[in-house]
């Protein structure tokens, strides 16, 4: 009995260590590939295999960068297009839930509105940045504005879907007790909904990112975005580069917290 | 005077390409503390019947009187239990036995430790009010439903094919604490079901349904002797047999006239 007992737990401590190295291996592989691509780069670019002037080169980023952090540019710019997509990431996401309740609240309504988002979904919504700049006068509220349509609309079909899809006899259930529609809402479709909103969240990251730097494009007097269009027009690639890179960086951190808030949120 | 009285009820549904009449001519009675069971075929319109008697759905034509009121004036007096336990799965059971009491703003020390105690007699006792619903299996589950229901002490019990997603064992003992439950609490009950077996053992009168559209076929009184015994032991009963043989005759009946 105890002998056989040791035994499962050899296999699975055998079993635990399998995963660690497998898990090694592809930490090792990936590191390679990051090694592999930035070496190279460095290298067709000191031998100027490539352009420098156009492709940069790991070191140029670099130096830059540091540069950047000393004058205190770098943070400047970085803080504005941050607090410019956390807001329109967030207001984006709150008001596409409030529209979605609005639909489910009425479904006339949501027929009357059909068409419109149809429309509005299809269209792409960067065309609309110049407008909106014109509209708001460019600064901060044109670019977060830039933001949060890009994501509004998408985010409103997909929950209203969600919302739509809860399961009828959750409301029978909670309709036999004599609940309002609000109580419905609040009780069943919100919190059976819960996962879905999570993950608009995690799509949102994204799209919010790309409202807000094509809005700096336009708008081009700060922010990340600003940094991209001035390098391009003064033909500073690695300018453009490093802006890439910290944009990059700042996306994924942020998606990263959406993940974690989900964690958290979603009792398993 | 009868305590549940439903008159001439018809009720059709209408689609774009279809009206489909689901009930017609429907009038039953159902007394103070009486189980009946409504007996049919799948797609008879019992579960149609059902919500129109807990006034989740308008019929067509016709009137439900409970206690001489119509239902749809009386709140929280009819409670309804559904095929399975549809316990909310992000709240704990403790939340989900109390949402009853919370929606209709009844919630206090009193009521909730009523529904709690409850919990205690269906024998789900030792922290379980702490666990969500999936960490339960599904004849504690259904158990749970049956507290969610009886919580805000409604006067009439509608039972919606409650035992049919259970295992077999599990659904024979349900269906002795359910009865037992009831009888205690000196309930009225309505149970839906497609189990000629159920039927018998549970209920003091069983209406046969035909389908399309569902009328009341005929009506069987359960002899006293098994109204007595609880559902187990009537399943055991020498009378038990021939009641179902003159329902299955009965069926058998309707299915040659429907070909």
């Amino acid at each position: 009995m105890n002998e056989n007992r040791n035994k499962i737990e050899l296999l699975h401590q055998n079993y635990l260590q399998s995963l660690k190295i497998e898990k090694r291996w592809v930490r090792f592989y990936q590191l390679i590939i990051l090694a592999f691509v930035f070496a190279s780069w460095e290298l067709l670019s000191r031998m100027q295999w490539i352009d420098p002037l156009i492709f940069s080169s790991p070191n140029k980023i670099w130096k830059l960068f540091f540069e950047k952090i000393q004058d205190g540019s770098l943070a400047a710019n970085l803080g504005v297009t941050l607090t410019e997509t956390v807001a329109s990431f967030i207001i984006a996401t709150a008001l596409g839930v409030i529209i979605a309740a609005l639909l489910w609240w009425s479904p006339m309504l949501s027929n009357i509105l059909d068409p419109y988002l149809v429309i509005f979904n299809a269209m792409p919504k960067v065309a609309l940045g110049p407008v909106i700049i014109v509209a708001l006068s460019p600064g901060y509220t044109s670019i977060i504005a830039n933001g949060v349509i890009i994501c509004v609309i998408i985010t409103a079909i997909v929950v209203y879907t969600s919302f739509k899809e809860v399961d009828p006899n959750y409301l029978k259930v909670l309709q036999t007790f004599g609940a309002t529609r609000f109580q419905c809402f609040k009780e069943a479709i919100i919190p059976a909904s819960f996962p879905t909103i999570i993950s608009t969240l995690k799509v949102n990251v994204g799209l919010s990112w790309v409202g807000v730097i094509v809005g700096e494009f336009l708008v081009s007097s700060r922010g990340l975005g600003y940094m991209i269009i001035y390098g391009f027009q003064v033909f500073n690639f690695t300018l453009v580069f490093l802006s890439l890179f910290v944009i990059a960086v700042l996306a994924t951190v942020m998606y990263q917290l959406v993940d974690l808030l989900e964690k958290k949120l979603i009792k398993e | 005077m009868s305590f549940l009285k439903v008159q001439d009820v018809h009720h059709t549904y209408f689609t774009k390409a279809l009206r489909t009449t689901a009930l017609s001519n429907i009038n039953l009675t159902v007394e103070e503390g009486e189980f009946v069971s409504l007996l049919g075929p799948s797609g008879c319109g019992k579960t149609t019947l059902l919500s129109i008697i807990s006034s989740l759905l308008k019929p067509t034509e016709g009137a439900v009187l409970l206690e001489n009121k119509p239902v749809a004036t009386t709140k929280n007096t009819i409670g309804y239990m559904l095929q399975q336990d549809y316990l909310f799965p992000w709240k704990t059971i403790e939340e989900n036995i109390l949402l009853g009491l919370k929606l209709a703003k009844q919630l206090n020390p009193k009521t909730r430790s009523n529904a709690l105690n409850l919990l205690k007699q269906m024998g789900l006792n030792g922290g379980v009010e702490k666990q969500l619903p999936k960490q339960l299996s599904g004849g504690m589950r259904q158990r749970v439903a049956l507290v969610r229901t009886l919580a805000t002490e409604p006067k009439l019990l509608m039972l919606d094919e409650p035992f049919s997603a259970l295992d077999y064992q599990t659904k024979l003992k349900l269906e002795d604490l359910v009865s037992q439950t009831l009888k205690d609490f000196g309930k009225t009950a309505i149970l839906v079901t497609h189990d000629i077996g159920e039927a018998i053992a549970m209920s003091d009168r069983v209406f046969l349904l035909s389908s399309r559209p569902g009328t009341i076929h005929k009506t069987f009184e359960i002899p006293e002797e098994l109204r007595k015994l609880s559902p187990f032991e009537a399943r055991n009963h020498f009378l038990y047999s021939s009641v179902f043989q003159a329902i299955w005759k009965e069926l058998e009946t309707l299915e040659r006239k429907s070909e």
